[in-house]
This record gives C-alpha cells, sequence and structure tokens, in this order.
C-alpha cells in the first residue's frame, strides 16, 4: 500500500505531514468551514427572517427598511469574492488582528456567504404556505411566536436545502480564500500542487475537499428526509 | 346608536385597498349584527368581498373605516396584543385547511394551546376531547399529508376549536371538498353550533351549503350587502336578481325551464305556465287536485321540488295550466289566497336573460 502512494504520489506522501501538510490543511479547510458556516448561518437566518416579515406581504411590512436590506443584500452577494477578500483587509485586520491564515479568511467568508444565505432562507421561507401564517394570525399568535413555530417550523427542511447548498458553496471559497493566504487544501493545490507542479498534491486535495462535499450533501440529504412528511 | 346586541356587530365597514394605483373598494359600507348561536352564510360570487368582510371580523383585515364589536368589545379600539386575546375567541376555518405540515394531527390541535395555562395532561385530555368531536381520534398520530380533504378539514375544525371560542368562521371552508364530504363538515358545524352553543358564520358560493345549515343569509355583490334575512324568507321570497340565481341554481328550477325551452318540449305544452312558491303548511294541501275539482283546471306538473329548511317545507313547482281561461285565473287566485306566491313563467324568453 505505501509502496502505491510513494510510486504514484511521492509529493502528497512528502507533504503529509508538517505546518503546511495535509493533515494541517484539511484541519484548516474544516475550521474555516464550520465556524464561517456558524456565524454566517446565525447572521444569514436573522436577515433572512427580516427580508420576509418586513416585505410588503409579511407579517410585519416596514417598506423603508425591507428596501435598504434587501440593497445592501444584493450589493454585498454582487462583490465579487476575491476582491471582497482584499478590500475588506483593513476591516478584517481589525476583527481577528490578522489577514493572513485561517483566521484572517473567517471575516471575508462569513461577509461573503452571509448575504448569499439570507437570500436563500428569505426564498426558504417565502415558500411556506401563507394560508399557515394567516391562521396563526387568526389564533392569536405574536410576530416573534409565528417566526419560531410556524416559519422556521414549517420551513425546516427547505432551510436545511438551504444550508447544505450554502455550506458547499462555502467550501469552494475557502479554496479561494486559501489561495490568497488562508490555508487550507485550497492553499495546498494552488501553492503546492499546482506552483510546484507537484499534480498529485492538486488531485489529492480536490478529491478531499469532493469528500467533505459528499458528506455535506448526505447530512443535509437524510436530515431533510427525516422532517419532511 | 341603534339597539343592537349581536355577538357580532360590524358597523359602516369600508375596506379599500391602493395598489399599483388602483382603487379597489371591496367592502362597502356594510352593516352586520349577527346574534349569539346564529348560523349566518355570507353568499356572493368570487370577489363580491365575502372573505375581506369575513376577515373584518378576526381583524385579520384592518377595515378602512367603520366600527367592529364582537362580544361588546370594539376590536378597532384594542392594542396589538389585545387584539391577540380577543383572537383566541374567534376559530377560524379555510378553504384550504392551512395545517401546519411538520406537525401530526395531534401537534395541529395542540398547537394553539402551547400559550394556554392548562397543565401537559389537561392538554392532552382536551385535544383528545376535540379529535373525538370530530371523529378522527384513530388519526391523532398522522400527518395532514396522510389525510382526506374532509379529514383535514376535521383536523382545522378542532384546531380552531381549542380555546374554546364563541365564534367560528368558515372561509370557504368546503368550497375544496366533494359533495358528500360538505354535507359531513356542515353536518358537523351544525352539531357543534347546537352542542357548544358556538356562533358560526359561514362564507360560500354555494346556496346549497346555506340553505343546509344557515338561520340567517346575507347575499353580497361587488362590495355591497344587497340582501339580508332569515333563510326562510331568502330561500321563499328571494327580492334581489342575484339572491334569485342562487335560489334557482339550487332548487334547479333553472336548468329545468332551459332544458323545457331547449328540448323542443315547450311545442307540446299547452296553457299557461306558471311557478308556484310557497313556505310551511300548504305543502300539504293536494293544490294540484284541488284546482282541478274546484276550476276544472287541469295541472300538468313539469317540476316540483320540495325541500325541508329549518323544518319547515319549502316547494317550488311548475305547471302547465289547461282550461277555461277564466277559470285558470281563478285557479291562481285560489292558489294566492292559500299563501301560494305564483308567477308566470315566459317560455319564450332569450337565452341568458
Amino acid at each position: 500500500m505505501s509502496h502505491f502512494f510513494n510510486t504514484y504520489f511521492p509529493n502528497v506522501v512528502a507533504n503529509w505531514y508538517g505546518d503546511n501538510g495535509f493533515v494541517t490543511s484539511i484541519w484548516q479547510t474544516l475550521y474555516m468551514t464550520v465556524i464561517s458556516a456558524i456565524f454566517a448561518g446565525v447572521i444569514g437566518i436573522i436577515l433572512g427572517i427580516l427580508l420576509v416579515t418586513t416585505a410588503q406581504d409579511g407579517i410585519t411590512p416596514h417598506k423603508a427598511f425591507y428596501e435598504t436590506l434587501d440593497k445592501l443584500v444584493n450589493l454585498f452577494r454582487s462583490i465579487p469574492f476575491v476582491i471582497l477578500l482584499a478590500v475588506i483587509g483593513p476591516f478584517t485586520k481589525l476583527v481577528v488582528g490578522q489577514t493572513i491564515g485561517p483566521k484572517g479568511a473567517l471575516v471575508p467568508l462569513i461577509i461573503g456567504t452571509a448575504p448569499f444565505f439570507a437570500r436563500q432562507v428569505q426564498l426558504a421561507l417565502v415558500e411556506v404556505d401563507k394560508g399557515v401564517i394567516e391562521a396563526a394570525e387568526a389564533m392569536g399568535l405574536s410576530p416573534m411566536q409565528i417566526i419560531f413555530r410556524v416559519y422556521l417550523k414549517e420551513g425546516l427542511p427547505e432551510l436545511i436545502r438551504s444550508g447544505t447548498l450554502t455550506t458547499i458553496s462555502l467550501i469552494g471559497l475557502t479554496a479561494m480564500a486559501g489561495a490568497v493566504g488562508g490555508g487550507g487544501l485550497g492553499n495546498m493545490a494552488i501553492s503546492v500542487g499546482y506552483q510546484r507542479f507537484e499534480n498529485d498534491v492538486t488531485f489529492v486535495s480536490m478529491i478531499f475537499i469532493l469528500i467533505l462535499v459528499f458528506i455535506i450533501q448526505g447530512i443535509g440529504d437524510f436530515a431533510v428526509k427525516k422532517l419532511e412528511h | 346608536m341603534v339597539e343592537k346586541n349581536g355577538i357580532i356587530q360590524l358597523e359602516n365597514i369600508d375596506v379599500t385597498f391602493h395598489s399599483e394605483g388602483k382603487t379597489v373598494e371591496a367592502v362597502k359600507d356594510i352593516s352586520l349584527n349577527i346574534n349569539k348561536g346564529d348560523i349566518f352564510g355570507v353568499i356572493g360570487y368570487s370577489g363580491a368581498g365575502k372573505s375581506t368582510l369575513v376577515r373584518v371580523i378576526n381583524l385579520l383585515q384592518k377595515p378602512t373605516s367603520g366600527t367592529v364589536i364582537v362580544n361588546n368589545q370594539n376590536l378597532t379600539k384594542l392594542s396589538a396584543k389585545e387584539l391577540r386575546v380577543a383572537r383566541k375567541n374567534i376559530g377560524m376555518i379555510f378553504q384550504h385547511f392551512n395545517l401546519m405540515n411538520s406537525l401530526t394531527v395531534f401537534g395541529n390541535v395542540d398547537f394553539p394551546l402551547r400559550d394556554s395555562k392548562l397543565s401537559k395532561k389537561e392538554r392532552k385530555e382536551k385535544v383528545e376531547h376535540l379529535l373525538d368531536l370530530v371523529g378522527l381520534s384513530d388519526r391523532a398520530n398522522n400527518y395532514p399529508s396522510q389525510l382526506s380533504g374532509g379529514q383535514k378539514q376535521r383536523v382545522g375544525i378542532a384546531r380552531a376549536l381549542a380555546n374554546d371560542p364563541e365564534i367560528l368562521i368558515s372561509d370557504e371552508a368546503t368550497s375544496a371538498l366533494d359533495p358528500k364530504t360538505t354535507t359531513e363538515i356542515l353536518t358537523l358545524l351544525g352539531r357543534l353550533n347546537k352542542e357548544l352553543g358556538i356562533t358560526v358564520v359561514i362564507i360560500t358560493h354555494e346556496m346549497d351549503a346555506i340553505k343546509q345549515v344557515c338561520n340567517r343569509v346575507a347575499v353580497m355583490e361587488s362590495g355591497k350587502l344587497i340582501e339580508e334575512g332569515d333563510l326562510l324568507t331568502i330561500f321563499g321570497s328571494p327580492k334581489q336578481k342575484l339572491t334569485k340565481d342562487f335560489v334557482n341554481t339550487s332548487t334547479q328550477v333553472k336548468q329545468v325551464l332551459d332544458e323545457i325551452k331547449e328540448s323542443g318540449l315547450i311545442n307540446s305544452i299547452s296553457g299557461r305556465v306558471v311557478e308556484l312558491n310557497y313556505i310551511g303548511n300548504v305543502t300539504n294541501e293536494p293544490l294540484v287536485v284541488g284546482i282541478y275539482k274546484r276550476f276544472n283546471v287541469e295541472a300538468n306538473i313539469l317540476f316540483s321540488n320540495i325541500e325541508r329548511l329549518q323544518g319547515t317545507t319549502v316547494g317550488i313547482m311548475i305547471l302547465a295550466l289547461k282550461g277555461d281561461d277564466d277559470k285558470v285565473v281563478e285557479a291562481i287566485k285560489y292558489l294566492n289566497d292559500l299563501n301560494v306566491n305564483v308567477k308566470e313563467v315566459n317560455l319564450e324568453e332569450s337565452e341568458g336573460e
């Protein structure tokens, strides 16, 4: 077995351990993905709920607020991620004290993902049957109760679908952030595999990213299947 | 103020929508007094504004102007929080049931009880009692997607009753159901009205639904209330054209007349064709035999429909009367004296008048 790896993936074996090795890179990618997903998830859900509830046909319509938030979300979604990384550098430094390494990648990852997820949350919650919302209003539920007991409950399967999709696209972004100094598998693939012509490293980095994507997709699909009736 | 003591009092309700520069007056100056224990029907075609009107009762739709008094409480004056408390006294069921798909039947009925002061055990007993009331005890653990339309509406009814409301609003609740299920649901509403003393407001576009359970009826057309009264009056002697249309559709008089016209049967009918309407005991009089014996007028029965509405008989008959002209006039007078409303039917009249 080790003979096989030594023959076909010599650079992978050489780069397995160490500060810039595969083990570290996998951890860095997981770190960036999980922490960003948690923060972007919370921010996205809050923004998504605000978009749904303050819309004209929402439970607490507020035109000015909705329009502002709607435009802001669009604005941030429109900035290409590679440029966002550079543009918000000073802000990143202010928040986490550094602009490189996995920690430095967190801020742009969160800012790049949250608006995307907010839109996904909005789309998921808008799908919740308006009639059920009306029934809840007729029962005397408060807007907060409607959000937690109806929107989030009825929209949960769709939210998980969006969450899965967002997390997968987030992994894509971690690879990009990695390439410009964030570390992780993206960094591995580009700065080691690509720039040093160690193609086996690029290939194996991709395989690890794919495995990660399949695992997340699998968990998402399983949860949706359990929740949908 | 006019003396009114209904459980629901709507006074001069106006609802106006503005959208994209257009103004739509959905409800125009409607005043309505619904008494405790009534099963009040609001009938009208879609777009007549009946759904908007009924949403004003629990203020799901805020009226542009007018006063909504429910249980001696002016809802338009309440704070958001007070309104939510008041709404618990008004149950509502919907055309598309509006159940939570993520909850079981039990969970759906329990849903409005989450903030009640009942203990977990009391809540469970209450939900079981409600499910028993609507005949769905064996379905407690099913999800709505596993139920038929009629069963879903039963869950909707159980849920609407969870907070022991004094009023139940039914917004086209039977419009998505087949005739047999419709009858079952209406019968259930009638039973709940009797057993719980709950006041029911039914919106529908079907006269059949109204005549099955309602004791009072209001007819709406383009945002206005055009006719209102107790069921027998509306059904026995409708005044407005739309009301007559609804009644005729329900009794099938119109279809029969159309059929007579189209089939060419008209040529074989001799004599004067009249429509008879009667309410109450008149029915028992052998009308047809009576006019033959007394005036030697033969009555050819083209159509007859007799229904029991709230224990009273309402009959409609279409007869072709044949005999001496003056005898026929006398026969019609005789019928009028028996409180039978006689109306000449003009079969020649153009289609779709």
